[in-house]
Order: structure tokens, then sequence, then C-alpha cells
């Protein structure tokens, strides 16, 4: 009995009792001979069936995670489990190998010590897939029990239903939140277990930043894992070349679409630059890598200055500020949006011209919103990966020319991640380390703009 | 006195000045209107106005709702110009000037006839900041201590200074609701305009700080001519010396507010201010 075919036969009882209940309340309907019964028999059969589906579901979903734990525990409680090397990468290696083996995704073992422990896992796997059943079909069963025993003339299954499809779309809003958590919670985790191995002191205020993932990995050196190079890069890329782009520009077209352009041209100009936030990062990376970056190359040549970096974090910051110009001018236009027309009519009637009245009272009065997209625009930017993997450095450099290389967080992540590193070592471990920093920061970022957006509502209205 | 005026006039001869009474002598005019319509794209919101909107004396537009009071006065200031599909038809003078002449400098126009909003609508600024915006975009005081001076006294005028002499510096938006309109008066008397136009003033007001801006309109008559457009007939009788009445875009009929409320010429004035409709 497979999971799939579990859930097809809870599907069906499901059907069976929604059909089922509907026979039954019609009948209800039939007797009661003219007189209203309390609720449609299709409530009545939705009722039924929900009680039989969910709670079924529930448990299988719930079964699944549970019975792996148990298979293991069942598993290693074998004498062929003494064998097994005590901890690490080989004894998961070998178990995986024999269960494995035992659901039939593979054939044949490669490693003899995981053949012994094919027949425990054969043996387990089947025992506690019987006893998720024999469970699964027993609440189905007191579900269905109940649902028929409550359905009666007078019974209102239609509050019932609505108040079960609520649960329903409760435990859906949830799942994002509850993902959130738990991504957090194993990025937690993960630092954690960095942190064991190098200080946060070092990792945090450390100017050198050159993890090996070859060295040995219970003896790291503290000085080669100071991130605060990467946080500048990305600071300086992400939150001052990207925003002294993106600001202005942002802002002007905000103000242009918003105030004056006509409005048949606003409708065409105001999708089209929407559009742009769903371009593919990576094209954007292209476009700093390949022609972006050279010109700035060629430009600073022309200066004079010598020897430029082809990877700067000026290509990469002027990208990704345009890239953003989307994200400031839709918030900018919404905040101005939002400022009362009775605000610049005020100004305008004191003989204030269309300009002075957007620079003294529809900025001013816009400015929190503005501030806000900003913020959100910021932890995007910092948060952008492709385009600084494709047009900045992974050197790490603490500098504040704009034509030198640098890196960022998230190209870090990237390069820590795709090497042959093993997930004990701390040159892959930092990686975690470095993302949990960045959720942390983009957390607070939006958390903060969120709250002025807030407030700023809460003014006008 | 009384039966002379009421000696019945032909349909057509809209009034465009007010008949001579004793009580009153004939008031200057500072803004004429001939043959006034308004378009909002195709509609005509105001058909053919013509009136004469005397400097001493405060006129009310009064009229059901939709009648087109509002949009006349907008026209006043070419607050129309805000909104694209409106147009305007006909001369609308002041001190004889045409205010749609392709020459006429909006932002100036603007600056000469103020205008309060039926909601109180301070900027998000501080009190002062918010009376010294005009003078400062138009540069009518020299140096810090001629504002302050400006400041001073348009809260005065607005019968607002002792209330706020001492917060200045908090925002305008903080204030109750008759204190920020009485702001806005305040703010609009700051840049010395001739004529200040208000859009049902106290709408938003409750009957105390009503009563409190009907005082004070009382008190600007003389130094500004006032055209204040209201739903409530008795702040007509109370505040204006002269009445307009409009119905479904058109004026029908203008004079001395005792006239307009005791001796009607029109069947309709007479209903409307009888309560039989709007």
């Amino acid at each position: 009995m497979t999971v799939s075919s579990l859930l097809l036969l809870v599907l069906g009882l499901g059907l069976a009792g929604w059909l089922t209940a509907r026979h039954r309340a019609r009948m209800f309907r039939s007797a009661a001979a003219g007189r209203r019964i309390a609720s449609l028999p299709t409530y009545h059969a939705w009722y039924a069936a929900l009680w039989i589906v969910v709670p079924t579901l529930v448990f299988v979903i719930v079964w699944q995670s549970v019975s792996e734990a148990l298979v293991m525990q069942h598993v290693l409680a074998q004498p062929a489990a003494n064998d097994l090397p005590p901890f690490g990468f080989r004894r998961q290696v070998i178990l995986n190998e024999a269960r494995a083996v035992a659901t039939g995704a593979a054939n044949a073992v490669f490693n003899p010590a995981a053949q012994a422990l094919v027949e425990p896992f054969t043996q387990a796997i089947s025992r506690y897939r019987l006893i998720g059943f024999v469970v699964a079909i027993l609440i189905a069963a007191v579900g269905a029990a109940r649902a028929f025993l409550t359905i009666k003339p007078d019974f209102r299954a239609h509050t019932q239903v609505d108040r079960m499809v609520m649960l329903v779309l409760l435990v859906a809003s949830l799942v994002a939140i509850l993902t959130t958590i738990g991504i957090l919670a194993s990025l937690a985790f993960e630092t954690f277990r960095f942190f064991g191995m190098i200080s946060p002191l070092d990792f945090l205020t450390g100017l050198h930043w050159a993890p090996n993932p070859m060295s040995a990995a219970d003896n790291p050196d503290p000085t080669r894992y100071g991130a605060l190079p990467l946080f500048w890069g990305t600071f300086f890329i992400g939150a001052i070349i990207a925003m002294i782009v993106a600001i202005p520009f942002g802002m002007m077209s905000a103000i242009y679409l918003n105030q004056y352009a006509d409005p048949r041209l606003r409708k065409t100009l105001k999708p089209a630059l929407e559009m742009l936030a769903g371009v593919p990062t990576v094209v954007y990376g292209y476009f700093a890598a390949l022609t972006i970056a050279p010109a700035i190359r060629d430009a600073a040549l022309a200066l004079g200055i010598s020897n430029p970096s082809s990877e700067s974090a000026l290509a990469a910051g002027l990208v990704m500020g345009v890239m953003i110009i989307p994200f400031v001018s839709s918030m900018a236009d919404d905040s101005i949006s939002a400022v009362p027309s009775a605000m610049s009519d005020g100004s305008l009637a004191m003989g204030a011209t269309k300009n002075e009245t957007i620079r003294n009272v529809i900025i001013p009065a816009a400015l929190p919103g503005i501030v806000a997209g900003v913020m959100l625009a910021i932890s995007r930017a910092i948060g952008e990966t492709m385009i600084v993997v494709m047009a900045a450095s992974t050197a790490a450099n603490l500098t504040a020319n704009p034509l030198e290389a640098m890196t960022t967080v998230t190209v870090q992540i990237v390069a820590l991640l795709t090497g042959e590193g093993s997930f004990d070592h701390p040159a892959t471990l930092a990686a975690f380390a470095l993302g949990f920093v960045l959720f942390m920061v983009t957390l607070a970022l939006n958390y903060i703009a969120l709250r002025v957006v807030k407030r700023f509502r809460e003014a006008y209205e | 006195m009384v039966t002379e005026t009421k000696s019945p006039l032909p349909f057509t001869a809209m009034m465009q000045t007010v008949p001579q009474t004793e009580s009153e002598p004939e008031a200057d005019t500072k803004m004429r209107a001939r043959d006034v319509s308004v378009f909002y794209g195709e509609k005509k919101a105001i058909d053919e106005v013509s009136i004469d909107i005397p400097t001493e004396y405060v006129t009310a537009f009064i009229g059901p709702s939709g009648c087109g009071k509002s949009t006349f006065l907008r026209a006043l200031n070419r607050m129309n110009d805000t909104i694209a599909s409106a147009r305007v038809t006909g001369t609308i003078e002041l001190d004889g000037e045409d205010i749609y002449a392709s020459g006429m400098d909006v932002v100036q126009l603007r600056a000469r006839v103020g205008m309060v909003f039926q909601k109180p609508n301070p900027f998000p600024k501080s009190i002062y900041d918010n009376i010294a915006y005009g003078p400062r975009i138009h540069g009518l005081a020299e140096g810090k201590p001629e504002l302050d001076e400006i400041v001073a006294t348009s809260l005065q005028r607005a019968g607002l200074w002792e209330e706020v002499k001492d917060r200045l510096a908090d925002s305008g938006t903080a204030l109750s609701g008759g204190q920020q309109q009485r702001l806005c008066i305040a703010r609009a008397i700051a840049v010395e305009p001739e004529v200040i136009l208000m859009d049902e003033p106290c709408s938003a007001l409750d009957p105390i700080a009503t009563a409190k801006i009907e005082e004070l309109i009382d008190e600007l008559r003389g130094r500004y001519a006032i055209v204040i457009v209201t739903h409530s007939m008795q702040q007509a009788a109370r505040v204006s010396q002269r009445t307009a009445f409009f119905h479904l875009g058109n004026l029908v009929e203008y004079g001395h507010t005792s006239d307009i409320f005791t001796n009607p010429r029109e069947k309709r004035t007479q209903d409307y201010i009888t309560g039989r409709y709007g």
C-alpha cells in the first residue's frame, strides 16, 4: 500500500461520504414533505466529505514524517546495525543505500555493509505502512460516523461547512509564515554550528575574507573569516551606488507620471515601467557584464586611470539601480497618489506653481511612503544575486573606490556553496551565516518599511 | 420699498446687477462674469451665467446639490484648470481684466483670488509654516521679523491667534476641525488676496465651530470681497448681503439677500427656500 494509493483511497471514501450524505439529506427533504430543512443537501454532503477527508489527510501527512523516524529506530535496534560506523557521512550513506534497496529505488547495494540492513528496512517499512493504513481507515470511519450521526433534518450543515472552509483557508495562509519560520530555523541551526567553529566577533568585524575549503575542518583560521569586506561591498553596491541611480530616476518618473503625464501616456508608460520589474535579473546580469562593465573600464582608461578593474562595483551597482527603478517609482507613485488632492488644491489655490506644490506639499506629505519604498528597494537590492554574480567580482576588497572590484554577500554564498566542500567544513557553513545575516537585515528593513507605510496610511484615512 | 423689488420681471432678464435699495448703497463690482459656461467633457455644468460680485459684501451661492455653484466658484480662480476635462467659455473679469485671457498669469490670479475648501486642508507642516507658505512663495516678506509679523496678523484676523500663539511649531493637522478651517482662512489671508472664495467652508464642522467661522466671515467683510458657497440657507441669510440661487447649472435669481429670502421673484427660488425641493 503506497502513499499515493492511500491518498486515492481517502479521496474515494470522501466521495462515497459525499454521495451518501447528500442522498440521506434528500431523504429528509422528501420525508419532511414540503417543510424546509435547515440546509441544502449539498452542504450535508460537504460536511460529511470534509469530516472524512481532512482528519485522515492530516494523519497521513503527519504519519509520513513520524514513520520515517520509527523505521529508523527499528532498524538501528537490530543486531546488524551494531557494525555501522558511529557517526558521520559513511553511516548515513550506508543507511540511505539500504533503504533505497528496500523501497525498490535501487537494485543492488554497492556497500557490503548495507546488505545486512536491507531486510530490517523492508520489514519495518511494511509494518509501519500497515499500521498507518489501518489507523487512516479507522480515522476515516470515525469521521464518517460522526458526520452521519450529526446529519439530521434540522442540522445547520451550512454554518458548519462555512467554519471548516474558514479553517482550511487559515491553514493555507499559515503555510507561507510557517515556511519562513522553518527556513529561519534551519538557517539559524547551521549558523550556530558555524559560530561554534568561528567566533561571531571574528566573523562580523574581521577585515580579511579568504575561506579555504581545503584546509583542515577541525582547526580553521579565524582571521580568514572576516566578513566585513562583504558587508561593505553589499552595502556599497546595493544601498549606495544602486540607490544613487534608482532614487532620483524612480522619483522623477513617478512625479512625471503622476503629476504631469497625459492620462493616455500614463496608461502606456506605467505598465511598461512595471514590466521592467518582471525582467529576469540574469538578463540584467548579461547587460552589466557584457555592456556596462567594459564601457566603464574604457571610460576609466580614457580618464587616465591605470589598470582599472573589468569587474567594477560601479557596473554592478548601476545596473542594479536600473533594475530597482520600477520599485522605487511604483512605491513613490502610490504614495503620491495617496496624498489627498485637497492638499495640492490648497497649495495651488494659494498661487503656488505646480512645481512649488510638488516640492513643498506633495513630496513632504508622501515622504514616509517614499522612504518605505526605498527601504524595500534596498532590501531587494542587497539580496539580489544574479547581477552581482555576473558583474561583480569575487575579490573581497574593503575600499570606497567604485572602480575597484568588490564582492557581495550573495556572490560569496554562491561561491561557497557551489564548491566541493563538505557540509561540516566552516568554509561551507559560512554561507549559512552570511545568509542568516542577510535574512535578518532584509527582514528588519521590510519590517520598518511596512511600519512606516502603515503609519503613513493611518495619517490620511 | 419691499413692493418695488417685487415687481415681476420677464424671465429672461437675468439680474446682473442688483437693483438699488435705500438700505445699502450700490457696491463697486470686483468680479464680473458674462455668459459663462463650464463643461466637463460634453456635459454642460454651468449654462451662460452672468453675475457681478461686489467688492465690499459677502455674496452667497445657494442651490441644491449638483446645481453647479461650486463649479462656478472654482471658475472664478481657475481652479477648474486642474481638471483635465473641464472647459470654460464666456468671460470672467477681475477689476476689468479677463482672467481667461491667454496672457493671464494663473499663479498671480490665484494669489489675488484666494480659496478656502470644503474640508479643512492644512498642509502637514507646522502652524507657522502653513501661514508662511504663501508669503514665502510670493516673496512677500523681507526677512524673518516681517514674516513673523505676517503670520501673527493673519492668525489674528482669522481669530486663531489667541488659541495657537504658544504652539506655532505644532503641526497644523493636530488642530481641531474648526481651528483647521480658520487656519486655512488665515493661510488664504496671508497672501493679501482681494477676493476670498469659500466652498462650503462649514460643511465639515460642528455648530459651534460653524458659528465661529460665520463670525469671522462677518469680520472679514469690507476688507475682502467674499464669495461663499453654502448648503445652508440659514447660513446664507446670516452671513451674506447678496445671494445667488443656482439651479441645474443656471443662475435663477441674484439679489439682496433680504429680498431673496423674503420676496423671491422666481417661483423656483421660492420653492427652494421654503424647502419644497433641494
